[in-house]
């Protein structure tokens, strides 16, 4: 816990720092072709822009450690307001695409060791590494493409807001759950049918398929339990990706999430909006790391005293 | 009418030129304002109907967004300003100016002290009845010393603002400038009431015809009718919400399939494509949207008259209006006046790529070739970049070696743009031939991006902006337009449309030319039918 404190001390530093080196400050992001130096001037005292950048950092840093994530500079409104909503629709997105995305890749992993070498592996195979091949946004395309314009089944806007009841929430988030499944299925399906073929040639699975077990049960009781550590890992990794790197699939389906947020703040240089938000990515990678390594120990118990 | 749709579609496709389109649109009876706006009027004659939800997708649009009209920035917020605030002055759909909260003006003789009448009976959607105090709070709120206001060089040049009875307010000017009432239209100058003394520039509260139930930034904004707006015959929807969808084909989706029912800034590349759905009308309007490229006047080798006329004539107009517009534009004859503007000067020739006049010119500045550096990025405007390396290949043919240094869009504004010696930028137009020659072209002015100093130039610009003749007004500012073509420091290639596209179902009138989305006023002047 301690080192993932530091963790996130360093990440808010380097962020901050960043964001200083990119050329121009937020008057002039704001003000544009229209900026004047005596506008930029009353722009960045109003401000505090004129500040140096360690005050400004400093005193960041101090409300932060009182809970206090401040305002935006571009619009003046609370920063934890801002991004409680869109946290929430992310999260919401990300959970959505995990309950499909997890089970999935998982029946289809272990289906497709079992049938190892078989058509059914092969097709699988291919059909998933061409949906993690082709970019997200021409996926979320001839998703739009076949299901809203030729079928009109779905909507092409995915722009969610508080007021939205969750069933038709979960019924305009479909697209992008559906795009975002495609994207990383291939990773994981393919992580959990490796891991249970490096255990079917141990000895203790000879054994097993001596004793004439079934081949499913083979693979559930006897190589499954102890392929859950990489596999774990894995979708982990998959999960934090749900949540951090959907930025295109947000922009395509209009789906308002903190990908956008911190895209349009980095754009105008809202130094805290950003440095709030990438808080929260890191904070993210961490918690789902540690949650991984716990995971991947309850199921694996020997992994506590390594050899 | 299917003759100019069929006219527009051989322009949009190159089969024919620009000129014989306007030549043929001509002939069959169009004047060059009306062959502009002809694709965009199925429910032209229509009355307006009141009612209904309105939904419209606009591309700009960002987390970072305010309501405080002295930071309005971009379309999308430039329309949520004139749902929900008046203004002084309206440029309206013909082009004319009418007052708005002003109901009347009158000018002392030298133009310095204007009175203006204002309306009585309106009241903001807080219930305070608008007065003279509001109008002072509200363009004090762009003046003075900490001012942060993207308009403080339009309204710097007030001295004072004081009220003139209960109905009245006193400008009085620096300087005389016969277009005052139009700055007055510009639309970071919204009319927000006050309370002592001061506006609440992010609160929203207005007195237009619609008022605003929820601003989410970057994502959704609606507004509901005003039940009590005061301008009849303005306003019709019942409610409407704006979509920011910044992808253009998300966008274009979104239209396609009834999730809105307009949008701007259509993708130019494939509007051909959606011209063919049956339910949507593409529109189009030509104004005074232009793209420039500045020199620095003040440099080498942009200081020598020559060297920049050479420049001008190596650019072929046709073929970058052809390519980079696709048709959906005019070609620019190297002075920022729109010819649907008032005082657009119509006998002046238009310039033509002709290597040859811009070999001589090279000769006449003692060089054989010339070698210069045009910095472009597409912060510019769209195409910028093709434009640049187009503009190369046509140079190439009289000598001149054309090196286009890329750039990166972030901080375009603030690091290259008027810092380079050669780079490209882009006007929305102004509404007046003075407010554009003063902000962009007048010696000293913060804006003055190709840093030009002509003397007779600056000094019609100061008479002409006093003189309220009309009749010299003409003539100076042509004259004006042939310095700006002939010295000036900008080659100025082409005026760009506004391409946006509506579902059957919306009613509009003749649309605004002066800025997108007619006017930035579609909210109130269109209609569901």
């Amino acid at each position: 816990m301690a080192l993932g404190l530091i963790v996130l001390f360093v990440v808010s530093l380097i962020i901050f720092l960043g964001v200083e080196l990119l050329p121009g400050d937020l008057a002039q992001a704001m003000l544009g072709q229209q900026a004047t130096e005596e506008t930029l001037a009353a722009f960045r005292k109003e401000l505090r822009l004129d500040l140096p950048m360690h005050t400004r950092y400093l005193e960041w840093l101090f409300n932060i450690l009182h809970g206090d994530f401040g305002r935006s500079l571009a619009n003046g409104r609370e920063i934890s307001e801002l991004i409680g909503v869109r946290l929430g629709n992310t999260l919401f997105l990300a959970l959505f695409s995990a309950l499909i995305a997890v089970p999935l890749s998982l029946t289809l992993g272990i289906l497709a060791a079992m049938y190892r070498n078989s058509f059914f592996d092969r097709a699988v195979n291919i059909l998933t590494l061409s949906s993690i091949s082709f970019p997200e946004f021409f996926i979320a395309y001839i998703l739009i493409f076949v299901f809203s314009i030729k079928l009109g089944w779905m909507p092409s806007l995915s722009n969610v807001s508080t007021e939205t009841p969750i069933g038709e929430r979960l019924f305009v988030s479909l697209m992008p759950a559906l795009t975002l499944t495609l994207v990383v299925v291939a990773h994981m399906m393919r992580m959990t049918r490796a891991a249970i073929i490096n255990l079917l040639a141990s000895s203790y699975i000879e054994m097993a398929n001596l004793k004439g077990l079934s081949r499913a049960r083979v693979i559930l009781r006897h190589a499954l339990p102890n392929a859950w550590a990489p596999i774990i890992n894995v979708i982990v990794i998959n999960l934090a990706y749900l949540i951090v790197g959907v930025v295109i699939v947000e922009v395509v389906f209009v789906y308002p999430g903190l990908g956008q947020l911190i895209v349009d703040s980095v754009q105008k240089r809202d130094i805290p909006v950003v440095q709030a938000c990438s808080l929260i990515f890191a904070a993210t990678y961490i918690m789902l790391n540690l949650t991984a390594d716990i995971l991947s120990i309850i199921t694996n118990p020997r992994l506590l005293h390594p050899k | 009418m299917s003759q100019f749709e069929d006219l527009n579609r051989l322009l949009a496709q190159g089969i024919i030129s620009r000129r014989e389109f306007m030549g043929r649109a001509t002939a069959l009876g169009a004047t060059a304002a009306l062959s502009s706006t002809i694709l965009s009027s199925p429910s032209f004659a229509a009355m307006p109907k009141q009612g209904g939800h309105f939904k419209i997708g606009m591309g700009q649009g960002s987390t970072t967004d305010s309501l405080d009209p002295a930071t309005t920035l971009h379309t999308g917020t430039q329309i949520v300003n004139h749902a929900v605030y008046n203004y002084l002055t309206e440029v309206s759909n013909t082009g004319d100016l009418v007052g708005e909260l002003a109901a009347s003006w009158e000018a002392s003789p030298d133009a310095k002290v204007w009175n203006m009448k204002l309306q009585k009976g309106v009241t903001f959607h807080n219930g305070k009845s608008f007065g003279p105090e509001d109008v002072i709070a509200s363009i004090n709120h762009h003046r003075g010393k900490d001012s942060k206001s993207a308009a403080k060089p339009i309204v710097d040049p007030i001295t004072d603002i004081s009220a003139d009875g209960t109905d009245g307010v006193k400008f009085t000017l620096s300087g005389g400038n016969a277009d005052f009432p139009f700055l007055m239209s510009d639309y970071h100058l919204a009319i927000l009431p006050s309370k002592d003394g001061k506006i609440d520039a992010t609160g929203g509260i207005g007195s237009g015809a619609f008022v605003l139930e929820k601003f989410d930034p970057g994502v959704k904004i609606t507004m509901k009718r005003n039940p009590n707006y005061w301008k009849s015959g303005k306003g019709h929807f019942d409610s409407a919400e704006i979509l920011v969808i910044a992808d253009v084909a998300a966008r274009t989706n979104a239209l396609t399939t009834g999730a809105t029912m307009a949008m701007d800034r259509c993708d130019l590349k494939t509007v051909h494509l959606l011209k063919r759905n049956k339910s949507i009308t593409v529109t189009k309007n030509t104004g005074t949207q232009h793209y420039t490229l500045p020199m620095n006047a003040g440099r080498a080798p942009f200081d020598d008259v020559h060297v920049r006329l050479a420049l001008k004539y190596a650019i072929n107009r046709e073929a970058l209006v052809k390519t980079v517009l696709r048709g959906y534009g005019a070609v620019g004859n190297d002075h920022p006046i729109g010819a649907s503007q008032l005082y657009f000067n119509k006998d002046l020739e238009q310039r033509i790529y002709d290597p040859d006049k811009a070999k001589f010119h090279l000769k006449k500045a003692g060089m054989s070739s010339l070698d210069v550096t045009l910095s472009s990025s597409d912060a510019a405007f769209a195409g910028a970049v093709d434009t640049a390396v187009l503009y190369k290949e046509h140079a190439a043919k009289a000598g001149i070696n054309i090196t286009v240094n890329r750039v990166p869009a972030d901080g375009y504004w603030s690091n290259v743009w008027m810092k380079d010696p050669w780079s490209m930028s882009y006007w929305g137009g102004r509404p007046t031939e003075d407010w554009m020659f003063s902000q962009a072209y007048a010696a000293g002015a913060e804006w003055n991006e190709s840093f030009w100093n002509n003397e007779r130039f600056n000094k019609l610009l100061l008479e002409a902006r006093a003189e309220l003749d009309s009749a010299k007004r003409r003539e100076m500012y042509g004259e004006m337009q042939k310095l700006v073509r002939d010295d000036g420091a900008s080659v100025i290639p082409m005026f760009a449309s506004y391409v946006g596209a509506l579902a059957k179902n919306v009613g509009h009138d003749k649309m605004g030319a002066n800025w997108d989305m007619d006017g930035l006023r579609c909210m109130e002047r269109w209609w569901l039918v």
